[in-house]
């Protein structure tokens, strides 16, 4: 009887995790998602667990426990700001598993035909997934150096080493009998992956991590080819489809494409040539810039990597509430590649309790910076550089800018002068109407509370 | 048709139920949205089930069975803890608090 069971739940763990997707479309509803999500979950693993051909249970619960036992701590002591490493981390464990079971499947059953075909891709994006998403964790985290690395012919010995492990690939679907080249793919496959990401810079780590996380989910769904597991394929489709569409939205908001993202390695060669004169700025000191922002009416916040950095976002929301308080129009402009990872900005900002009614994405706010009396430009550097629209030979002509040069007032809080991530001089902090709040974007904010706030005593 | 000829039919138009899903979610989720995926894609914990608890595994297959349900479960609980976890601190503007 359980036997006749299992399909009639795989099919409805599908509708869960379809749902799950279809109710993440809105902040309303996305917390219901979730709980599909995991209904659909816990019917696949209750089937699973209930088919004839799962005899042992020790080591399965004991593996359940040890999961948990990750998991839980995984999800509730990582600070928010650590959100992109933790995602690199689990596309890493995801990616692992899909690469061991194609590895234990081969030496089980030895597929042939069309089946090995699968497996083979599915190992091989499984274990190139495992080590570039740990490469890109070790970045992400600091513990490797966050500037793309690059040297001569990189690109040809990375495509070289691709098309070795294709060619290896493609001999075992031929004749999956001659077993000893099987570690010999493995091992290419994982050192594609660290050569995969040692050129990319932080800058492009947005783009990288919704890649990765397509290519995990096509891992999983070409295991469901495999094992002829439909659950799996649609389940690994949609994980696979959903991390492409953002990658592709990340590189639109570049204006830059898969394979220049790959291997452009944005970021290393601008640096040298950045060396240029310096320039006279205009700064302001905490009392001038917050008299500026009592008198304004409108603001426009302008957050991005740099504010993360700095633990900022707190104190950005008291300045938030601080202003809203007198009556002033607050909102924060949020740029698609902003941080480290798709919605990197959002996530911070709904940590400090700014209501997400107050995050405009780029194309419903741009058109209103002209009438905003002040644009507040936090650890955010490129994502606002007219360049991008006036110089045709910057290396990031054509990307879609916040406009902040519209604005009446600029403010920038900056450490110092030195350029960002991708190395390229900003027009913006030279312009007439900019004032350069140097410091540290935490303390800065922090001191212009408390300016505003002795402002609104004295009144 | 033949198995794989199904399972060609099922990929595709999951795919394109993907594509058209997650182009009407809401940049603001995009992070949310990216460790609810990854949470979906740990159902490779089914294929790691089959492989661990198979009557007469090889301990070479049990090992990177057992291994790979370390991993699923692992991302399945973190996943869906984290999302919830972000999800709840997305609100609207509440009534004026003085």
């Amino acid at each position: 009887m359980t036997e006749s069971l299992y399909p009639a739940l795989y099919i409805l763990a599908a509708a869960g995790f379809i749902l799950a997707i279809k109710w993440m479309n809105s902040p309303v509803t996305a917390r219901r998602g979730v709980i599909a999500g995991e209904i659909g979950m816990l019917l696949a693993v209750i089937g699973t667990l209930l088919r004839h051909e799962v005899i042992n249970y020790e080591w399965i619960l004991i593996a359940f426990f040890i999961g948990s036992a990750l998991g839980v701590p995984l999800a509730y002591l990582m600070p928010m700001t650590a959100v992109p490493q933790r995602t690199a981390f689990s596309h890493a464990c995801g990616a692992l598993a899909s690469a061991l079971i194609g590895t234990a499947e081969y030496y089980r059953h030895m597929p042939h035909g069309f089946a090995m075909g699968a497996l083979v891709l599915e190992t091989l994006l499984g274990f190139l997934t495992f080590t570039a998403s740990l490469m890109a964790f070790g970045k992400l985290q600091e513990i490797l150096p966050t500037r793309p690395m690059t040297y001569k012919g990189q690109n040809y010995v990375n495509l070289g080493l691709f098309g070795f492990a294709v060619a290896v690939g493609i001999t075992l679907i031929l004749s999956p009998e001659r077993t000893w080249l099987f570690p010999i793919f493995t091992v290419l496959s994982l050192v594609f992956g660290v050569l995969l990401i040692v050129p990319i810079g932080g800058a492009d780590m947005p783009t990288v991590i919704a890649l990765l996380n397509s290519y995990a989910g096509l891992s999983a769904s070409a295991m469901g080819f495999v094992l002829n597991n439909k659950l799996l394929i649609v389940a690994g489709a949609l994980d696979g489809s959903s991390g492409f569409i953002l990658s592709v939205i990340m590189c639109r908001a570049m204006n830059r494409s898969f394979s220049n993202v790959l291997f452009g390695a944005f970021g290393a060669i601008q640096s040298n040539a950045t060396q240029a004169v310096q320039r006279p700025v205009r700064s302001a000191s905490p009392e001038e810039a917050a008299e500026i922002l009592d008198a304004a009416r409108s603001i426009i916040i302008i957050p991005g990597y740099g504010m993360a950095v700095a633990q900022a976002q707190h104190k950005l929301r008291e300045m938030f509430d601080v202003l809203c308080r007198r009556g002033v129009d607050v909102r924060f402009a949020i740029h698609p590649v902003a941080g480290r990872m798709p919605g990197h900005m959002n996530v911070l900002l709904a940590e400090a309790d700014v209501p997400y009614d107050r995050l405009a994405e780029m194309d419903e706010i741009n058109s209103e910076f002209p009438r905003a009396d002040v644009a507040l430009v936090i650890g955010a550097n490129d994502v606002v550089n007219p360049a991008a629209k006036t110089d045709k030979n910057s290396p990031i002509a054509g990307m879609p800018i916040l406009n902040a040069y519209e604005a009446r007032t600029i403010m920038v809080i900056k450490r110092s002068m030195s350029p960002g991530f991708a190395g390229i001089d900003n027009e913006l902090y030279y312009m007439d109407k900019t004032l350069m709040l140097f410091g540290d974007a935490k303390a800065f904010v922090a001191s212009l509370v408390k300016e505003l706030n002795a402002n609104a005593g004295g009144r | 048709m033949t198995s794989y000829e199904i399972a060609i039919w099922v990929f595709m138009l999951a795919a394109f139920l993907g594509f058209e899903l997650i182009r009407r979610v809401s940049p603001l989720l995009h992070t949310p949205l990216m460790s609810l995926t990854n949470a979906i894609s740990a159902i490779a914990v089914v294929g790691a089930i089959l492989i661990t608890g198979e009557k007469e595994a090889s301990t070479l297959s049990r090992t990177l069975g057992f291994i790979a349900v370390v991993a699923s479960v692992t991302n399945v609980v973190s996943g869906y803890l984290i999302t919830d976890r972000m999800l709840r601190m997305f609100k609207k503007r509440s009534p004026e608090k003085k």
